[in-house]
């Protein structure tokens, strides 16, 4: 009898001590890499950089524009041209490398290597922990002796998938990329020509193209950052 | 020199010949009176006066010079009217005249502008539009747009359309100063005799085209002399008769019919002159006015 | 003949109807501008629908320069209406008033007269598009402001910085110009033909109907006579709008996609005026003045 009662104290110990070191909700499961990549991360408090901003998307023909890009602990960012109409990926661009690890709200499962560019990266998927984040899964590839992230693909709930990759110049040690280019599925555009008043206007050059090409791109390329210098939040 | 010589001009439209083989003179200084009934060739022929029409035939000479190669330095010389006076409505009767004195190449100064309105007996209608002008101001003041630019020449096709007794009184009173007074040419066109008969020199009657009758005005009108009509038993043979005697030269041109003018006191000797010769006459029918003669000719042709 | 052409003018802005136009024009454009300024988000949201599925736009879409473009693509298709209204009248008109025998009769030949009233007509026609160009540009950008002009077209969209529009819009309203000026010489050339007012104002407008629906339906049988319709080119003031794209899909600053295009409708416009108003001259001095 008395060894029947010291198993049940030690199950409730156990069962306790489970339940403090594994929480079901906020307490993420991350792995180290992940770790050291936030922590680098962590030392930009916010930052602005200006850019130029490339718009590759089949159906539209836009300039290279100037850039601002505004970003705030945790997860303020915004993207304005100067004096002009910016296109930016819907719901993706607020979702970038500082934003995501900065919500703490994921559980990491490894998944491997792989070579992108020449460069032995390890790949990691991240699962969000709360039901109210706007992506569903994220999967990273960092450079572990850099503690770089060179590439994000992130399913989103409501905006569709997109891709973000990354090079890295003089910002590497606050892991601020120099170059980032967003990759985004794109839909069919067709206004009808009753609406645009374009009778008999067809080009067929530019509808072949539009067949092409489904995917789309934004690249931007900073050219200088603004570190811990403190930003309002109306800008955002 | 002639002002207006016009040789032998003709105008078809399709099958219609309304001018045929025209020719007449108009000296300086007259008032020619050029007569016919409503469609007769009278616009016609002012129009190809005028160079709106080109003439199927024929030769028209103003001031010497040929309409078709000097048209230019023609028409700076002369004002018209061509039938009814129409005009912008939405102008004033100064801003009609200040516009055709530019189209004729003339720089008119304000105090011509007003003196010709006083000439048209439009004056105190100077800054009127037009659309509140009755007939006989439009036509005075279509009389104003042809003498504003001061011409030489001046054609008047149916001045008097439209005026009551007193503004065709005025009417003829300014034609008669213009010839006279300001030594201008006068080419007037109207079907109402009696208004021509009282202003013009020179008349020219025209019918279905031709020319039926021209001369001096007084000639016409001259009192001791009578328009008779000879009807015989043989028109051609008399008229042959006549043609070879000293009657001749009383021989007005007609169609049909012997006509002469000639002083009454030779009707009786003609008329002896034909029996004599073998003639039958049926009878001779004197005519009291050019009126009668008019319609005579006009209703028989 | 600056003396006819004085004339001329002073005729057509002494004349009420001539300032139907102006008024219509503008009616048109406070009517759109207002029904924009209004309720313009909702309009630029059905635009927006297939581009907001993929991209979020940011900044002032609906702008001045947008507006201005939208009003010249519903404009410019019944403007040349208007344009009919004064210069189909410039020769029948006078010769159903009457005043055709008294211009002519002056020393001024039938040429001189022809080409001064077509000039006169022609004025009118420019200082109609300036107005156009002044309500649905200036008076749009005063009241919309200004950014990047966000151009959809039927199969794909064209952003061009607010720097490289205006001279583009310079670009189109010359155009503009010469398409409207050839509904001038068509007008002219249906006036010079009649006596009446109102036969060519009608023959012209529906001239141009006529001409636009071949334009604009794609039946193979039509696409023979197309390329020498001046409907075909009058439109072609979009091409203004149009940019080139480098191999990396950059637009390139300050280009024309197809300039060609554009040359050669100035061409086949410019052609079409001279055939027009040539016929009505040989038609007006070979012609007897009855009326």
């Amino acid at each position: 009898m008395q060894s029947k009662k010291l198993k049940n104290i030690l199950f409730c110990c156990a069962l306790f001590f489970c339940s403090v070191s594994m929480p079901v909700h906020s307490m993420a499961q991350t792995d180290p890499l992940i770790e050291k990549v936030a922590q680098k991360l962590a030392q930009v408090n916010d930052y602005v950089a200006e850019g130029v901003m490339k718009t590759d998307v089949s159906f539209i023909k836009a300039s290279l524009g100037k850039v601002k890009v505004y970003f705030k602990k945790p997860n303020l960012l915004k993207v304005k041209k100067e004096g002009g109409i910016s296109l930016l990926p819907r719901g993706g661009v607020s979702l970038t490398i500082n934003t995501l690890l900065n919500t703490k709200q994921y559980t990491t499962i490894p998944a491997g290597s792989q070579v992108l560019n020449g460069k032995n990266l390890t790949v990691i998927k991240l699962i969000p922990t709360d039901d109210n984040l706007d992506w569903v899964i994220s999967t990273l590839w960092i450079d572990p002796i850099e503690s770089l992230v060179y590439k994000t693909a992130t399913t989103t709930k409501e905006n569709g998938s997109y891709e973000i990759s990354m090079q890295y110049g003089e910002y590497a040690k606050e892991g601020l990329a120099s170059k980032i280019i967003f990759s985004f599925n794109t839909k069919d555009y067709k206004l009808p020509n009753g609406i645009t008043l374009e009778f008999g206007d067809e080009d067929p050059a530019s509808k072949q193209k539009l067949l092409k090409n489904k995917k789309g791109t934004i690249e931007i390329t900073y050219s200088k950052y603004t570190i811990n210098k403190g930003i309002p939040n109306n800008i955002f | 020199m002639a002002v207006i010589k016009v040789e032998n001009i003709s105008k078809q439209f399709g099958a219609l010949k309304a001018v045929d083989n025209l020719s007449f003179e108009v000296e300086a200084g007259q008032v020619f009176g050029f007569l016919g009934q409503n469609g007769s060739g009278k616009s016609t022929t002012i129009r190809m006066l005028l160079s709106l029409i080109h003439p199927s035939s024929g030769k028209i000479e103003l001031f010497g010079k040929s309409i078709l190669k000097n048209r230019a330095s023609i028409l700076e010389q002369v004002g018209a009217i061509i039938e009814r006076p129409d005009l912008y409505p939405y102008l004033t009767a100064t801003e009609h005249l200040q516009l055709f004195a530019k189209v004729r190449k003339q720089k008119v100064a304000a105090s011509s502008i007003t003196k010709t309105l006083e000439q048209v007996g439009l004056a105190n209608r100077a800054h009127d539009k037009v659309q509140t002008f009755s007939l006989g101001m439009k036509q005075r003041l279509g009389i104003g747009i042809a003498l504003v630019h001061n011409p030489s020449l001046i054609i008047l096709d149916e001045p008097t359309n439209g005026l009551d007794p007193q503004g065709i009184a005025d009417i003829r009173t300014l034609i008669q100063h213009l010839a006279k007074e300001e030594g201008k040419t006068v080419f007037v066109s109207s079907h109402l005799l009696s208004e021509i008969e009282q202003v013009a020199h020179q008349i020219l009657i025209i019918h279905q085209g031709k020319k039926m009758v021209e001369g001096i005005t007084k000639d016409l009108l001259d009192p001791e002399k009578r328009i008779v009509q000879i009807k015989t038993v043989d028109d051609a043979k008399a008229l042959a008769l006549i043609e070879a005697g000293s009657f001749s030269q009383y021989l007005l041109a007609r169609k049909e019919g012997i006509f002469l003018k000639l002083p009454t006191s030779a009707i009786s000797q003609l008329n002896e002159n034909l029996v004599q010769s073998g003639m039958a006459i049926l009878g001779i029918e004197a005519k009291n006015s050019l009126e009668d003669y008019f319609l005579q000719i006009t209703s028989n042709a | 003949m600056w003396s006819l052409i004085q004339v001329e003018l002073y005729k057509i802005f002494r004349r009420p109807r001539t300032y139907i136009a102006f008024a219509a024009i503008a009616a048109l454009i406070v009517v759109i501008q207002f029904g924009l300024k209004i309720d313009g988000d909702t309009y630029a949201s059905f635009l927006m629908k297939d581009i907001n599925d993929t991209l979020t736009v940011d900044g002032k879409v609906l702008n001045g320069y947008l507006i201005c473009y939208i009003l010249l693509q519903l404009l410019l298709v019944h403007v040349p209406l208007l344009v009919a209204l004064i210069a189909a009248d410039m020769i029948s008109g006078e010769a159903n008033l009457g005043t055709l025998r008294l211009l002519f009769s002056s020393p001024y030949s039938r040429t001189e007269w022809v080409l001064a009233k077509f000039i006169a007509a022609s004025i009118y026609t420019i200082l109609l598009l300036i107005w156009l160009a002044f309500l649905a540009l200036f008076v749009s950008m005063f009241i919309f402001g200004t950014d990047d002009l966000f151009l959809m077209k039927s199969n794909y969209v064209v952003l061009i910085e607010q720097s490289d529009v205006l001279w583009r819009y310079v670009g189109a309203f010359v155009f503009a110009s010469f398409s409207l000026l050839t509904v001038t010489s068509l007008g002219f050339l249906m006036s010079s033909l009649s006596s009446n007012s109102i036969g060519p104002i009608v023959g012209t407008m529906s001239a141009i109907v006529f001409f636009t629906i071949l334009s604009t339906l794609n039946i193979p049988l039509f696409n023979i006579v197309k390329p020498y319709l001046f409907t075909t080119h009058m439109n072609n003031w979009k091409e203004f709008f149009d940019i080139k794209v480098n191999v990396n899909n950059e637009a390139i600053r300050g280009s024309i996609l197809n300039i060609a295009k554009i040359k050669t409708s100035l061409i086949v416009l410019t052609l079409h005026i001279i055939l027009f108003v040539t016929a009505s001259v040989i038609i007006i001095k070979k012609k007897d003045i009855l009326s």
